[in-house]
């Protein structure tokens, strides 16, 4: 795949969702993911349900006629729970999908709430059998006595069928809040975290979860700090991260021991202590972390900006991208509304030369690593005419507002893009606004 | 940048310039929790504070028992569905409802927007 060069950009491809501005809840878009191929898009949503998208490759060697992203499957993974313990009520909302490898013809994935994770398998059928000894063809039984031969029933073929059904459910093992699950690379294990634990499961076994991590203070008045993000490492298949709430990453290696409260690696910015206020902590928590597909370097995203992190340094990033700067001195609004606690995502491009983040205003921004030049986007359905080429925004932060900038007191900052994501290979990126998916795709020349 | 800058000098820009902005950077946040401290005089007085945390890990609604979460699901229920037959609508939250007025738990039945 061409890495992005300086002259790169970015078209329309398409929209899914509701027009209308009255958002119901159960249509916030909660995640967004690519599968290994790139050929499925999942999303999952406040409402519990998963709609995947397929892509279907049309003329792949006439560049400019490129794939669309079709619903391939849609069902309801997670339904409302109360917990009659606590008397708390359990989203459904889906707080993570995560794609399996694929082994055989079927399609796995991991999808969570706040509290279980279910294996989904999504299956094709397009065959049915036709003639058998003791059924008609609507399913009534025949008279037994009526039947003298007997026949073999074939398969015919039929239309499409695309079946979801839940293959596990791994449950009760978390008392705090999922945030995040990871497949391991052995494809037999995965982790799912919670605020204070990480448990490691294996995919076969529903009742039986080994804790790995635990971070909960005796006493919880102690509590300073919680677990906000964690991955597996995509090669190593000892290796996992975690990211908290102060801004630290730790990596733990499974070999050392079998309780990896005791970090391997400890990967900090140092911040002068004259420098702190109310607010370093609250938007030095990191809200995601993301391993390269190399697995040389990881990404955190904390509330400002992003940084990438080279495994083999503890003490600093090696790059850091300011996403939104000019939101440092509009704090205390941010914390008034709420919104110095949204939580954004990150990803990489298939072969990690660019990273993608989303901001508010229904921007996006994207950070080409070795060239140092960034790029902000815009979703919207003013720029949604098929192969629209997107044409970069920019903030003015302060003085003079030139011509085409957006000053940042008439941020919309209800339009928020939490979740994006890159397709493995390909130039194509999915982005979710509050309650629409857009995908666009670089422009072929 | 000059090929004969010997390295350490420009390690010695790079810190004193991340040392700058990280300076501004520190009085511009201060300025603003400033204007926090202003407006919330009483807001804890350590920073970010558990206070924070134990929020985050008790998050979601609390309901005075399952009754109670019941009856609130079967209003959202019928907001929704406002052709979901007219008796069975009114008997939600005013008066305690026998089995036959509620209606069946079941979340939402609506396919996703992002379909079609």
């Amino acid at each position: 795949m061409a890495g992005p060069g300086a002259d790169m950009q970015w078209c329309f491809s398409q929209v899914k969702g509701a027009i209308d501005d009255d958002v119901a809840e159960a249509d916030i878009i909660s995640t967004v993911e690519f599968n290994h191929t790139g050929e499925l898009l999942a999303t999952g949503d406040k409402g519990g349900r998963v709609v995947i998208f397929q892509q279907e490759i049309e003329n792949k060697n006439l560049p400019q006629f490129r794939s669309e992203y079709n619903v391939y499957s849609t069902f309801q993974s997670h339904e409302p729970e109360f917990d009659y313990l606590k008397s708390l009520e359990i989203e459904e909302k889906i707080n993570k999908i995560r794609w399996l490898p694929q082994k055989n013809a079927a399609q796995f994935l991991l999808s969570t709430n706040d509290k279980t994770i279910k294996l989904w398998k999504i299956s094709e059928r397009d065959k049915r059998p036709e003639g058998y000894n003791l059924k008609e063809e609507d399913g009534r039984y025949k008279d037994p006595n009526s039947i003298t031969a007997l026949r073999v029933p074939v398969l015919i073929p039929m239309d499409l069928m695309v079946e979801a059904s839940p293959r596990r459910v791994f449950s009760n093992a978390h008392t705090y809040h999922i945030n995040s699950i990871s497949v391991n690379s052995d494809n037999e294990t995965y982790l799912s975290a919670d605020d204070l634990r990480i448990n490691l499961w294996n995919l076969e076994i529903t009742d039986r979860s080994f804790n790995i991590v635990d971070i909960k203070p005796t006493n919880m008045e102690e509590l300073t700090e919680v677990i906000t993000a964690a991955e597996f490492h995509p090669l190593h298949c000892n290796t996992l991260v975690y990211s908290s709430s102060k801004g630290t990453i730790r990596l733990c290696d499974m070999r050392e021991s079998a309780l990896c409260d005791k970090h391997s690696k400890l990967f900090e910015e140092p911040e002068d202590p004259s420098n702190r206020s109310f607010f370093s902590e609250i938007i030095s928590s990191i809200s995601d972390v993301k391993f390269s597909h190399n697995g040389r370097y990881m990404m955190t995203r904390d509330y400002l900006s992003v940084k990438v992190w080279d495994l083999n340094m503890e003490n600093r990033p090696v790059e850091t991208y300011q996403v939104h700067e000019y939101l440092r001195s509009k704090l205390c609004s941010l914390y008034e509304n709420d919104c110095i606690f949204d939580k954004f995502e990150c990803c990489w491009n298939g072969n990690d030369s660019v990273v993608m983040t989303g901001s508010y205003n229904n921007f996006f921004r994207m950070f080409e690593r070795s060239q140092r030049r960034d790029v902000t986007l815009e979703a919207s359905r003013e720029n949604s005419k098929p192969l629209q080429v997107l044409k970069p925004r920019k903030v003015c932060a302060g003085g003079k507002r030139k011509k085409d900038e957006i000053s940042v007191d008439s941020l919309d900052f209800n339009k928020k893009i939490l979740h994006t994501a890159w397709h493995p290979q390909e130039n194509i990126i999915a982005v979710a606004t509050t309650n629409n998916l857009y995908i666009f795709q670089d422009k072929v020349n | 940048m000059s090929s004969e800058t010997p390295e350490s000098d420009i390690q010695g820009d790079y810190e004193a310039e991340k040392q700058d902005s990280q300076e501004k950077n520190a009085s511009t946040m201060k300025v603003e929790e400033a204007k926090l401290k202003a407006k919330y005089p009483g807001l804890g007085q350590k920073p970010g504070g558990s206070d924070l945390l134990m929020k985050r890990l008790t998050r979601g609604q609390k309901y005075f028992d399952s009754g109670d979460y019941n009856m609130a699901k079967a209003k959202m229920k019928n907001k929704q569905l406002p052709t979901a037959g007219p008796v069975k609508n009114l008997v939600t939250g005013d008066h305690i409802p026998t089995p036959q007025d509620l209606p069946q738990r079941k979340s939402s039945l609506v396919t996703s927007k992002l379909v079609g």
